[in-house]
């Protein structure tokens, strides 16, 4: 194996070749715009930790200009996929697709991954979220975890420092699972209240389902609230997302195929997501099986009928959902932060600020930077624990400064990663971090 | 380059701070110019002044070339390295020294990023009028050696009109200082101004204080559509003989207004020549008398639409058009080839139509939007960099475009510098004797030629176009 490396990279650039979009990289003119939106590029001030120097090193290993090496599988993989960069590109590339392309091209050749990362990429990907039935054992297993005393014994041993340092902090911070879904408790067709504005079908996600499922909950309930009549399609799997952005693009595809069928044998107007990051791969199913024409006319069906919780309630429900002047809640400052995809991708930053600034007895701060990766970006906080943790530093500077009660997040990750900074960071031992439904919920109940 | 120098480099600025990895070099072996990409033989981060003047003093005696550059946003090839060497990021010398108040002045590092400078004086109701439309990622620096433009020049002057004094560090080394907190000093040549513009061939800049003036209270934005070219060059100079120099005074053709509308579905009227967008600042019963006035200008020569916001939100819809035009014609091909062409401001209308004639006989698309309160127009080839035979004529036409500027009194660029790109035609403009007296300067500030070398100065003039105005 004397040539292995050269060779290797040899492979790479063929595979490179045949799966990036050459029209994208000729259309980066390298404007540099893109770099003040770029949060790698705002920590670290390198170029090569910018869009505009990731897309030149694919091009230039695809010209043939340098090799391949295991740097450039390193840069690769540096990148969060946050998308902040697509809105500010005046020549519209689409650098998501540019990421995911070359990250599924080092797939095929890497023997990179260190052992611990291949073991969570194998297990995330493969083993765990492809299996609803298994993410509802895992909820369980780990809801006896935390509830039969395993979890005091593991952390008062000592245990806990067995895991790396990352997946300790982790550990402190992950919430209450449960081991039943959103269909165990509720069913799979849940009327409106009230006259029905349309019939929406319910993303129920891996992660939401398990260790959120409260939220799912909570989604229903805002949902036929505000009028909608909510079907669950029992059959939906994984959005694939984690798949997808991390160059497991025939797995995510598999269960992009499987979620249209469910939606489309449920007859649905709308496709409901309450996790960012979901709903943004949901939205690009038809980019997604782009080279699979069978598929074409599905992929739209399903893609222009997706939208997140926020946007949904603020441009269709019910408009006196939050409207009730005899409010007595609690007043409290919130301050929010943006899940990127929600906002780069599905356009839809706008949706959960109408929302949070509407509400009765709720003092809204914006924070400095709000729209800013917070670092979580799937399993990035797990895989780059070191740039995810310089990125997270500063994002609770910029919490801190606008001293709210509750940081509201549209996704499921980034609630985690807030949950995480405020264990690490806050100033202020009251503030919690909570998903926008669960906050909304609890006001519409205040009102009711 | 080899690995002595390398080493010496290293001990300079620690081991994180030299990079000459494959994937350091291919970052830095372009900027924001189509077509053009050399690689590095190495890639510096200096935190200080006297790093810099160390790095100098061990390049000079080796005789290695350097580029410092701030984000690499420029539009000449001026950050590009063509004879290898290594390129000086100025990144991490990016801090405001000093805001003094009494004096208003600002001392900044170059990397600092302009939009950032710009808010933090703002927040002090401050103001610094520069403007380039990178700035949201440019750096000071880069803009004082390009001499940076914007949207503000009619009224407030370019990056020259706020530089006061320079520390910057020569080819040998040795660390000079330039001006100083002084509206009047001549003492000496004014190296200050020669610095400015001079696309870091002569110096790395390492400081800048600049000038800063009271923020204008009150800022009225207005829009008006022409059927007619000449009618809107008109009242471009109407506006100005009446005395009224707007803070922004911008322009469209109509190839632009078409490829806007299509892009930014607007509802624009596709069949007008031209619009003009039109801010004024200050004083608010000012500002309220101009923009009527400039309104009853534009009526008088025959506007087919005006409208004025009343507010911040209408202004903003006002503006919408003018903001698109770049990001428009960015996305219609793979390539844009944005110039700056900048002629006396009366003879706008003129250079349009040569613009729009020459696109015509180069069978290229050319759209011309730009700065018409000051002459500075930006005809931008949308156009594909693998299509040989296309960027042949597409570079022809510049070539006549160029010559027409020239022809009506005009430049070659305005603001965005010679760099590679314009250095076969600096000649045109500056004749050959300027371009010997330019080359003594060089030769006196950098005897060996080792700061950003291949700029400005090309190996040949290019042929002069013969025009052909029949």
């Amino acid at each position: 194996m004397a040539n292995s490396s050269s060779s290797t990279s040899e492979a790479l650039r063929q595979t490179l070749q045949l799966k990036l979009d050459y029209d994208q990289l000729t259309n980066c003119m390298r404007c540099g715009f893109c770099l003040p939106a770029c949060p790698t590029f705002k920590e670290t001030g390198i170029e090569a930790e910018s869009p505009r120097g990731r897309i030149a090193l694919m091009k230039a290993a695809v010209d043939g200009l340098m090799e391949p090496d295991v740097r450039f599988e390193e840069q690769m993989s540096h990148c969060l996929g946050c998308r902040a960069c697509e809105p500010a590109c005046p020549a519209d590339v689409k650098y998501g697709q540019l990421i995911e392309q070359a990250r599924d091209a080092i797939e095929d050749h890497t023997t990179q991954h260190r052992v611990w990362v291949k073991g969570v990429r194998k297990l995330v990907f493969k083993q765990l979220f492809p299996h609803q039935g298994r993410m509802k054992m895992l909820g369980k297993g780990l809801r006896f975890y935390q509830r039969s005393g395993l979890q005091s014994v593991v952390r008062k041993t000592g245990a806990v420092k067995l895991f790396s340092k990352q997946l300790s902090s982790l550990e402190r911070i992950l919430p209450k699972a449960s081991g039943k879904g959103v269909v165990d408790q509720l069913g799979t067709r849940i009327p409106a209240k009230g006259k029905k504005i349309a019939t929406v079908g319910m993303f129920r996600g891996c992660l939401m389902d398990t260790l959120f499922m409260e939220t799912n909950y909570k989604t229903v309930g805002l949902l036929t609230e505000a009028g909608f009549e909510v079907v669950i399609p029992d059959q939906q799997n994984c959005c694939g997302a984690l798949h997808a952005h991390s160059g497991e693009t025939t797995q995510a595809k598999e269960l992009a195929k499987n979620n249209i069928r469910a939606f489309q044998e449920a007859g649905v107007d709308y496709i409901i997501s309450n996790a960012g990051g979901c709903g943004a791969i949901l939205v690009e199913y038809d980019h997604l099986l782009h080279d699979e024409p069978e598929w074409q006319e599905q992929s739209l069906w399903f893609a222009k009928r997706v939208k997140d919780i926020s946007a949904i309630l603020v441009e269709k429900g019910n408009p006196l959902l939050f409207n009730n002047s005899n409010d007595k809640s609690e007043p409290v400052r919130i301050t929010y932060q943006d899940s990127c995809h929600l906002k780069n991708v599905m356009k839809a930053g706008a949706a959960p600020r109408k929302l949070l600034s509407s509400l009765p007895n709720v003092d809204f701060v914006e924070m400095q930077d709000a729209g800013s990766c917070c670092g979580s970006a799937g399993i990035y906080n797990v895989t780059q624990p070191e740039m995810a943790n310089q990125i997270l530093d500063h994002k609770m500077q910029h919490v801190n400064a606008t001293r709210p009660h509750y940081i509201v997040t549209s996704n499921p990750g980034c609630l985690l990663q807030m949950k995480l900074g405020i264990d690490k960071h806050a100033d202020n031992n009251q503030m919690q971090a909570i998903h926008i439904v669960d906050f909304l919920y609890e006001r519409m109940k205040g009102l009711n | 380059m080899n690995n002595t120098i390398k080493q010496e480099l290293r001990d300079i600025v620690g081991q994180n701070y030299f990079k000459d990895d494959e994937e350091s070099l291919v970052t830095h072996s372009y900027d924001g110019t189509p077509m053009l990409q050399s690689l590095p033989d190495g890639v510096i981060y200096p935190k200080d002044t006297a790093e810099v003047s160390a790095i100098m003093k061990i390049l000079n005696r080796n005789h290695v070339p350097l580029v410092s550059r701030g984000s690499g946003t420029n539009l000449c090839g001026g950050t590009v390295p063509v004879q290898g060497g290594v390129v000086m990021v100025m990144h991490r010398m990016n801090a405001i020294l000093e805001v003094d108040l009494q004096n208003l002045t600002a001392t900044v590092q170059p990397g600092m990023i302009t939009k950032q400078f710009i808010e933090h004086v703002e927040g002090m109701g401050l103001f610094y009028p520069p403007d380039p439309s990178s700035m949201s990622i440019s750096t000071i620096g880069g803009n004082i050696a390009e001499c940076s433009g914007g949207l503000r020049g009619l009224k407030y002057g370019t990056t020259k009109d706020y530089v006061l004094g320079l520390e910057c560090v020569l080819a040998s080394g040795e660390i000079v200082r330039t001006g100083g907190k002084l509206m009047k000093d001549v003492a000496g040549y004014d190296l200050t101004k020669l610095l400015i513009g001079s696309e870091g061939t002569l110096a790395i800049i390492t400081e800048a204080t600049l000038k800063l003036i009271p923020m204008p209270k009150h800022k009225k934005t207005m829009l008006a559509m022409f059927t007619d070219l000449y009618s809107a060059a008109r009242t471009v100079s109407h506006i100005i003989e009446n005395r009224i120099i707007p803070a922004t005074l911008e322009f469209m053709d109509n190839p632009t207004i078409k490829v806007v509308d299509d892009y930014a579905k607007l509802g624009l009227p596709l069949d007008m020549a031209a619009i003009l967008l039109i801010e004024q600042d200050g004083e608010p019963e000012m500002v309220e008398r101009d923009i009527q006035r400039i309104s009853e200008i534009c009526r008088e020569e025959q506007a087919a639409q005006i409208s004025i916001a009343n507010n911040q939100e209408e202004a903003l819809k006002l503006l919408t058009a003018r903001r698109s035009a770049f990001t428009a014609l960015a996305r219609l091909r793979p390539t844009t080839i944005l110039e700056d062409a900048t002629v006396p401001r009366s003879k706008i209308a003129e250079m349009v139509l040569e613009i729009n004639r020459i696109a015509l006989k180069y069978n290229v698309q050319i759209c011309t939007f730009g700065h018409a309160g000051d002459g500075n127009l930006h005809p931008t080839a949308t156009t594909d960099a693998r299509d040989k035979e296309e960027i042949h004529r597409v570079e022809e036409a510049f070539a006549e475009i160029f010559e027409a500027a020239i022809a009506l009194g005009g430049t070659i660029t305005g603001e965005h510098g010679v760099g590679l790109v314009k250095a076969p035609f600096l000649e045109w403009k500056v004749g050959a004797a300027g371009i010997e007296l330019m080359k003594g300067i060089k030769l006196a500030f950098d005897p060996m030629h080792l700061l950003n070398p291949g700029k400005i100065f090309a190996k040949e003039t290019r042929r002069r176009v013969v025009l052909n105005r029949g």
